[in-house]
Order: structure tokens, then sequence, then C-alpha cells
């Protein structure tokens, strides 16, 4: 048995007041595994002013404690390029993990897509 | 359920293999009566002891097997995870998130921290000459409050 590989698309959409947002969608599960999914698609994206960056986890079925450092590194990134990030999509259960390590203090954890874009 | 029951089960020392410890201990718990939000703590602590005794404690080897022990006492779930290490000697302070953002402390390493948050008791032994290494996880059906 593997672990899972962890399947992301990209989207582009209007975010919060009319602004550009790029949306990361994340499928299946976020460990060790899935440092390419997380930080190589982050990497990946255009250079450039974005107005919003999101997190989507609505179709993550499993997320461990290497998976929550992937996203740790993915805000570190993204906070020194000063973008801002909002997480959408998680279960309670990990809304309650990600705000016990303190994730919270720099990314918004909302509760879903429409909410993000609000 | 019998108030004595207990259930094994060895995974292979395999990230991954987690989940197959995960499935069992929420089929278990669910028989219990835990409610569901306990059963996802329970799942989540126990899938970073696995990680633990599976990369640390036997370092990843395909010769040796990580051992779940299920047992069930009055209204506490037991669950021991025992590897081929010779057990923490020390543990690791709780996450500081400034300090991860900024660089200056390994972004992994919250496994012990999120297990000690979510279940009502855990402990590291290490082993002995009469013992192997591993992890005691303890959750009852209503959380203490503090």
């Amino acid at each position: 048995m593997q672990q899972q590989d962890t399947k992301v698309t990209v989207d582009e959409k209007a975010g919060k007041d009319g602004v550009p947002a790029t949306v990361l969608r994340f499928r299946g599960d976020i460990s060790s595994a899935s440092q390419d999914a997380v930080l190589g698609t982050y990497n990946r994206l255009p250079a450039g002013p974005r107005g919003q960056l999101l997190l989507d986890f609505t179709h993550v079925d499993y997320i461990n404690s290497s998976g929550i450092a992937l996203v740790i590194q993915l805000l570190m990134r993204a906070n020194k390029a000063g973008e801002s990030v909002d997480l959408f999509g998680l279960t309670p259960h990990f809304q309650k993990v990600f705000t016990m390590v303190g994730i919270t203090k720099y990314a918004r954890i909302l509760p879903d897509e429409a909410a993000a874009t609000a | 359920m019998r108030s004595d029951a207990t259930v094994e089960i060895m995974l292979p020392s395999q990230l991954g293999y987690e989940k197959v410890a995960m499935s069992t201990a929420a089929s278990f718990a669910k028989l219990m009566g835990f409610s569901e939000d306990r059963i996802e703590d329970l799942k989540t602590a126990l899938a970073e002891a696995c990680i633990n005794a599976i990369e640390h404690g036997n370092q990843l080897s395909d010769g040796y097997r990580v051992g779940v022990e299920l047992s069930v006492e009055d209204d506490k779930l037991e669950v021991k995870v025992v590897d081929e290490g010779t057990g923490m000697i020390c543990q690791p302070a709780a996450p500081d998130i400034d300090r991860k953002m900024h660089g200056e402390e390994d972004a992994r390493g919250m496994g012990m921290f999120l297990i000690r948050a979510l279940v009502d008791e855990a402990e590291w032994v290490p082993s002995s000459p009469t013992s192997k290494s591993y992890a005691r996880l303890m959750i009852r059906l209503n959380k203490e409050t503090p």
C-alpha cells in the first residue's frame, strides 16, 4: 500500500470585492507524499501579485501532521510574497486541528467557497 | 460490547498503513458508542502514533511491524502502538507557529503535540529487556473538562 496521491487543480476566479483569486483545489490525502502537490503547485503559479490565494480542502479525505507541515510551508512562502491566504472546506475536526497548531494566526479558515469569496 | 473486548492488528512499517489502524479504531469506538467528533480525535491521534512508530521506531524497515492493540475498560478505550525501536528519550516541545513561519523551527514535528491534545491520556514507554517500546493512548467516551 502506498500513501494516496494528492491531486490538485488550479482555478482563477473572482474573489472578494471582485479581486482576482487563485484557488488550489486539493483532492485525496495530504501527507508527506504531497510535497509536489502542495509546494510544487504553489511554486509553479505564474509570478506576479495575486489578489487572493485560496486553498480548497473540500475533497480532502485525510490530512496528517506532515501534510499540515506542508501547508505551513506554503503559508511561509505566501507570507514572504506578501500574499494573504484563506482556507476553506476543512471538516470541523480539521478546523480544530489547524487552529490548535496556530495556522489561524497566518490564514483565515472559512467554512466554504462562498464565504471565502464573499 | 464486552467489557474485556480486545482487538489486535499488525501493520507493515510503511506509511499509508496507519489508515488501516484508523478505520479499525473508528469501528471499535463506534461500537462503544463514541460520538463522531471523539472518533475523529482518536483517528488523528492514532494515525500520528502509528506514523511515529513506522518512521522513528521501525525506521521504515520492511522486516519490522507495528502492533496496534485496542482494548476497552468501562467507558475508556485504550490503544497501544508497539514498535521495535528504543522509545522516545525526550519529547519535543509544543509547536510554535511563529518560529515555524520564520524558519526557526522545523515545519514538521507536531505529531506528539496533536496526540496529547486530542486524547485524554498519552504516554510513551521505552523498550526494556522484557517489553517493546510503545505509545499508550487513552480516550474516554465523554471528554473530561479540565
